[in-house]
């Protein structure tokens, strides 16, 4: 360091000789101008004149591009969005370069290029060894034609949109629709129908059609989550091409959920039965989600079933929520501590219709006692006088199961609806839809037929709807697994008037609602979701 | 004037001869081309041996000499060694060395006056190269390169050493060997010289590779341009008249 101060002598450490070392200059081979000494010993004017390292590497590439969606292929059968200039875009064209491996590049940036002019210009700046050990780089435009070229999708709809590989025919044999309202609100809240390109209503279910058989078993996947079902697989050979031994089936999923419904009550066949411990055999089904909850109303047992161990020992629903007869509770008498979400009480009932007529009342117990008060409505059905025909039940009869009376199922709120509509007050909430097309109009616009259709079978959906909306508002566990929406119609301002007035006499203080801050804000509030209905 | 060979499609040419002021060795190659340039250009003057040294073609790496003198390896067996004996002129001393760097080509640089050697070459060896060849011995390298025979070339004439010799090594070789130095390559851009060229006082020989601009330079530095041998007689006779009067 020192020394590097005192001029003419070479720096280095104090006591040691350093040789200086000045580089010579030699010709360069070629042109003999003097040059320093390099690993080619040329002059960088002769090495380019000599060598091309671009020479292995095209220059003019070509890129597929779909006119409908706007991607590029990305071989062999990847399609990439990519707007002009973008990073994505060049990227895409880096990886179609061939050649790039054997040089290492350097740079890359687009030339600006008419957008409609169908070429792409990338300038790229690329370095390699050449001539014993010399590094040289240089700079090069490689131009990519873009070509129009359909991708598969865009084909495929172009062509027919009813062209489907996969179909998953989702079915439960029961009279109601609540089962599909309840599904169709989970596959509105998880997107599940985003792969769909066809959905059909269908008598006793839904058809979901895919373009792709691994859409449909991501589908059932889904279904296969959040309710109890069994599915089998089929598949029909469309074509087949004997050369390339290629064959193009379409597949059928025909998924059966479990038939079993909240609020049924079921007779357990005897090995079901013995299999649980002796459960039952008579049950109410209190809950319904990937497995069935069945509690015996007499002990408040309950157990999970799964959709396995159901089609294992299927059984038929008894009674099922249409045959449910209102009750009156008359006086209630607890009896016994709570144990999950119910309590065992013992409760006289007389039938609604009965009132006037006569004075038979009967001693229920029930796992309702948390809910029953003197003078509230219950929903039960009455074993007494209704028809059952049931070989399981038959058999445990025969065994000496005696079949209580009456089987009170859930309060009813009936009366205190009945007087809120005649109020003139509605849901402040309400639910999405999906887009769905009828059986019997195939080929019309998809999801028009619901508000035209009239008659018994509209009527009965309607009334499915309203309870299915009504079991919404009593369960909120329920209604936390889907997403409910605040109507944009709802007069928030006179409704809060006309309860106000209804606090006063307080009649349905315990009148089961969904909370305000539960609701979600609506897209179409925003003027965006257009798509719906 | 320089020619320029290939020998057998491979331009590194002072792998396969070795030339001096008195004599030529060739290597025995399948064709009779390569023989020929040397045949053509040196035959009115000097004896060209055809010859193989440990049964290998690479007869310019594994042996040095000049007028003097010719050194071969102790690899080189007795027959070779009759046979260059016999067939070169008389005053020239044959000799096999036992050197363990045997490659004396590569290790060893000299013309008929000095000589550059490795500088792990052994001590006997070194006595011998002054007595054999007549020379003067500095263990040298060459800008960083112990393979002084491969990285430079000179006669009495002038030098050529690799091109990334720095200008204080250049001056220090030029006033060890007393002859002019230039940096510069062979056979398009090449840095080993030595191999890629063989040189005596009228005659050289180089790489077909050779571009025009590396001939010129070889050419000026060992002055070539109007040289054959009677041409340094009359310059030696001029000269010692000149000392003589």
């Amino acid at each position: 360091m020192q020394s590097a101060d005192l001029p003419g002598l070479p720096a280095g450490p104090i006591g040691t000789f350093t040789p200086q070392h000045t580089t010579g200059h030699v010709l360069c081979c070629l042109c003999g101008v003097a040059i320093p000494p390099n690993p080619s010993n040329m002059c960088v004017n002769c090495i380019r004149s000599q060598v091309d390292i671009t020479e292995n590497l095209q220059k003019q590439v070509t890129l597929l591009w779909c006119k409908e969606c706007e991607r590029y292929l990305q071989p062999p059968k990847h399609w990439v969005r990519a707007a002009l200039e973008s990073k994505e875009l060049l990227t895409l064209c880096i990886k179609r370069l061939k050649g790039l491996q054997k040089v290492k590049l350097v740079d890359a940036g687009f030339v600006w290029t008419e957008p409609h002019s169908r070429r792409i210009k990338v300038k790229l700046t690329v370095q390699a060894e050449v001539m014993n050990g010399a590094i040289l780089q240089q700079t090069f435009v490689v131009e990519y034609v873009v070509e129009p070229h359909m991708c598969m999708d865009c084909t495929r709809a172009n062509t027919n949109t009813s062209i489907w590989t996969a179909c998953a025919q989702v079915r439960q044999h029961t009279g109601h629709k609540r089962t599909f309202f309840y599904l169709e609100q989970l596959i509105l809240k998880f997107s599940a129908d985003q792969q769909c390109i066809n959905i059909k209503e269908m008598h006793e279910g839904v058809d979901f059609f895919f373009s792709n058989r691994a859409h449909a078993l991501k589908f059932i996947n889904f279904v296969q989550n959040v309710v109890p079902m069994r599915y089998r697989s089929d598949k029909q050979l469309v074509s087949h091409n004997e050369h390339s031994s290629t064959y193009n089936y379409k597949y059928t999923f025909s998924v059966e959920i479990v038939p079993i419904c909240r609020d049924d009550l079921v007779c357990l066949p005897h090995k079901a039965s013995a299999a649980l411990g002796g459960f039952g055999p008579l049950a109410l089904c209190t809950r319904v989600s990937n497995t069935l909850t069945l509690t015996d109303p007499q002990t408040l047992r309950s157990v999970q079933m799964d959709a396995n161990a159901y089609w294992r020992h299927p059984f038929e629903p008894v009674l099922n929520s249409r045959q449910l007869v209102d009750f009156v509770v008359l006086d209630v008498d607890t009896a016994g501590a709570p144990s999950g979400r119910f309590v065992l009480a013992d409760v006289q009932v007389a039938k609604a219709s009965d009132f006037g007529r006569n004075d038979r009342t009967f001693f229920v117990r029930t796992h309702l006692g948390h809910l029953l008060h003197a003078g509230d409505n219950a929903l039960g059905y009455d074993m007494s006088t209704s028809n059952m025909v049931n070989p399981d039940l038959e058999a445990a009869a025969e065994k000496g199961f005696t079949v209580p009376d009456v089987i009170l199922v859930r309060k009813s709120y009936e009366e205190k609806r009945k007087r809120r509509r005649a109020r003139g007050q509605k849901r402040p909430w309400r639910l999405k839809r999906m887009a769905m097309e009828l059986e019997d109009e195939a080929g019309g616009a998809p999801g028009r037929g619901r508000e035209q259709r009239g008659g018994p079978e509209g009527t009965r959906r309607e009334q499915d709807m309203e309870r299915f909306m009504q079991e919404l508002e009593e369960d909120p566990e329920m209604r936390s697994k889907m997403a409910l929406y605040r109507d944009p119609d709802y007069d928030h301002a006179g409704d809060a008037k006309l309860q106000d007035s209804a606090m006063t006499d307080d009649e349905d203080g315990d009148m089961p609602e969904v909370p305000l801050e539960e609701l979600l804000d609506d897209l179409t509030a925003l003027h965006l979701d257009e798509e719906e209905e | 004037m320089a020619s320029r060979l290939q020998f057998e499609n491979n331009n590194e040419i002072g792998v396969f001869s070795m030339l001096s002021s008195s004599y030529a060795l060739v290597a025995l190659g399948a064709s009779e081309n390569f023989y020929s340039v040397f045949e053509a250009e040196l035959s009115e003057h000097i004896p060209v041996v055809r010859t193989s040294i440990a049964g290998t073609r690479l007869v310019g790496r594994v042996t040095v000499g000049n007028k003097n003198g010719l050194l071969l390896p102790n690899t080189a067996t007795d027959q070779e060694l009759m046979h260059v004996r016999n067939s070169l002129p008389d005053e020239v001393v044959v000799q096999r060395i036992d050197e363990r760097l045997n490659s004396l080509g590569n290790c060893i640089a000299c013309n008929d006056y000095v000589a550059l050697v490795h500088p792990d070459i052994d001590k006997e060896t070194e006595e011998l190269i002054a007595d054999v060849l007549g020379v003067e011995v500095f263990r040298q390298s060459i800008a960083g390169n112990t393979l002084v025979g491969s990285y430079c070339c000179f006669t009495n004439q002038g030098g050529l050493v690799a091109p990334n010799v720095s200008v204080e090594d250049l001056d220090e070789l030029s006033s060890l060997l007393q002859v002019p130095l230039v940096a510069g390559t062979v056979n398009r851009g090449s840095d080993v010289v030595g191999a890629g060229m063989v040189a005596n006082d009228w005659a050289a020989f180089c790489g077909f590779d050779t571009t025009a601009t590396e001939l010129s330079v070889i050419e000026s530095v060992f002055k070539l341009r109007n040289s054959n041998p009677s041409n340094i007689v009359n310059e030696m006779r001029a000269s010692l008249i000149d000392t003589l009067a």
